[in-house]
């Protein structure tokens, strides 16, 4: 049976908007079925790799996914309920272009801005979970993603529920300005309120995760954990390439490096991570009421 | 009117006072701590105990340095995560004996090398910003010359923040966002005014509290004004309840770009 999706244009699956960009040579294939595998050249059909995920099925290359298919991959089914779904940017400090930006970033990935926010279960877990989006201007952090994140964190703790966080950026929002670094110091008191409330908060960090995010509530989680190969660091490669004027050694930065630095607690693969984090959540479920004073009093 | 550029150029001009011509000014018996238990003692940050007006604080600076030696071993002023991990640790302790604290900002970011990255940088400064917003003293940060990025506002999150008129703060250097917006870092000038980085843009974005006028160049009278003005906040501040100087701080943050939502 062929999935009825395979001659249909997919609204955005692999790395269309982005690679687009960055990615001169392409396979001479029709993109939309098939794909080549940047981690071992292998050409895939689209739809077997959609079905797993948009992993690599040979090499288990991560290839970057929607926050809607994320959301798809981690959440139980029909559990996600967004939160603040409709709130947008707006050119605030009247920035060069940026209206036209953001009307190409909401082609480009059909969201209204570049975190996606709700309550869901996860293997039966309640939480509350955000996702920003890499096709929505690379996931950058400007107002409206920190007030969305801000709103999750502070519904979280009204709730007491725990988070969990997939995050992917390319840094705070240039084209906000002052206020767009303002929302790390935002997002990071509402992270502090939620942990100093005793509750749980998760952090994912896939491909990329840089800058303002990296410095704020990417870093600031209980558990932190990886997708396999994700860049996660303060300032981009580029940036320290220019700064040291050296080329950075193979690895630098990547998910496993971090762990290797001790700034990430484990790396795991895309297709283990619902079971991964429905296990974590298992662990920090709230005690079940006075069962130690009653058993205690039983005996 | 003067240009956003002329702002940029003049919050880094060579002659102007760095963070420990305000500390010797502004305090007494300024007292030097060093290192922050974990790696190093970084350069880049200075940190403290000093008198205002005969009263004990915490005292916090980024320090790019005067002479070219001194500026080297400073690192320009660019901090390592070991440089926030210090300041944080003066400010742990400045909480344990409720002394309030005082942090100097003036640096062009955070460093962007090797070691900074391989001892998370990152990290370091998402540590401070979420344990400023909860410090149980009174913090007040100050820019005096460069803003640049989260190495700036991971010495500014406090209960208030003041600009000094020819400093800026921005989510970016004027030349890093020229180079991305038109692949042309020469375009600064441009970019400076699309940035919005002045002390009187952020005050009317109702980023900062106050902006602290330079009186020509007569840093004497700013350091004397700013000596009155902390002393007057810090005493408002320290009248407070605990809980509601955190709850105003948080709120402080919260409303930022807030409007119209
Ligand atoms: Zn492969």
């Amino acid at each position: 049976m062929l999935p009825k999706d395979l001659f249909k244009k997919p609204m955005n699956t692999l790395e269309s908007a982005y690679e687009k960009l960055t990615k001169t040579a392409a396979p001479d294939v029709p993109s939309e079925m098939c794909t080549s595998c940047p981690g071992c050249r292998a050409m895939l059909f689209t739809s077997d790799l959609s079905e797993n995920d948009n992993v690599c099925p040979k090499c288990g290359h991560h290839f970057r996914i929607n926050a809607r298919q994320r959301i798809s991959i981690i959440a139980d089914e029909d559990s996600f309920q967004e939160q603040n779904g409709d709130l947008r940017s707006k050119n605030v400090i009247g920035f060069p272009n940026y209206d036209k930006k953001l009307k190409h970033a909401y082609l480009d990935s059909a969201e209204k801005e570049a975190v996606i926010c709700g309550t869901a279960t996860i293997g039966g877990w309640p939480c509350c979970l955000f996702v920003m989006e890499p096709y929505f201007m690379m996931g950058s952090m400007g107002t409206i993603v920190g007030e969305k994140i801000t709103r999750l964190f502070e519904y979280a703790t009204e709730h007491h529920l725990p988070v969990i966080g997939f995050t992917v950026s390319g840094g705070a929002r240039m084209q906000e300005g002052i206020l767009s670094l303002m929302q790390m110091a935002k997002t990071s008191g509402a992270v502090k309120r939620h942990s100093d409330a005793g509750l749980l908060y998760i952090a994912v960090l896939t491909d990329p995760t840089t800058g303002g995010v990296t410095a704020s509530f990417a870093m600031e989680a209980d558990i932190t954990l990886a997708e396999p190969k994700a860049l996660i660091g303060f300032a981009g490669p580029r940036v320290i390439e220019q700064t040291i004027r050296q080329k950075l050694p193979a690895g630098f930065q990547r998910a496993e490096f971090q762990v290797e630095k001790g700034f990430v607690d484990e790396v795991v693969p895309r297709r283990e991570q619902k079971e991964y984090l429905a296990r974590l959540l298992s662990f920090h479920a709230p005690l079940p009421h006075n069962t130690d004073t009653e058993e205690a009093q039983a005996e | 009117m003067i240009e956003p550029y002329e702002r940029v150029m003049a919050a880094r001009a060579k002659d102007r006072p760095t963070s420990m011509r305000f500390i010797e000014n502004i305090f007494t018996d300024f007292t030097e701590m060093h290192g922050d238990r974990r790696f190093a003692d970084d350069k880049a940050i200075v940190a403290g105990i000093a008198r205002l007006n005969g009263m004990p604080v915490t005292v916090i600076g980024l320090e790019k340095g005067v002479e070219l030696k001194e500026k080297v071993a400073r690192n320009f002023g660019s901090a390592h995560p070991e440089g926030y991990r210090k300041a944080l640790r003066q400010m742990k302790l400045a909480e344990k004996f409720h002394r309030p604290v005082i942090c100097f900002v003036d640096t062009s970011g955070a460093y962007c090398g090797i070691a900074a990255e391989e001892r998370g940088q990152g990290q370091a400064i998402a540590e401070n910003l979420m344990e400023m917003m909860t410090l149980k003293t009174p913090v007040v940060s100050i820019l005096i010359g460069e803003g640049g990025s989260g190495g700036a506002l991971g010495l500014a999150v406090a209960d208030q923040v003041w600009m000094l008129e020819n400093s800026v703060y921005s989510v970016i250097s004027p030349e890093g966002c020229a180079s991305i917006l038109w692949k042309d870092s020469g375009k600064m000038k441009e970019a400076a005014a699309c940035l919005k980085l002045t002390a009187e843009d952020l005050f009317s974005l109702g980023v900062i509290e106050q902006v602290i006028p330079e009186h020509n160049g007569d840093f004497e009278q700013v350091y004397a004004d700013l000596q009155e003005k902390l002393y007057k906040v810090i005493r408002t501040n320290l009248q407070l309840p605990t809980e509601t100087m955190l709850e105003n701080r948080y709120a402080r943050f919260r409303k930022i770009g807030t409007a119209g939502l």
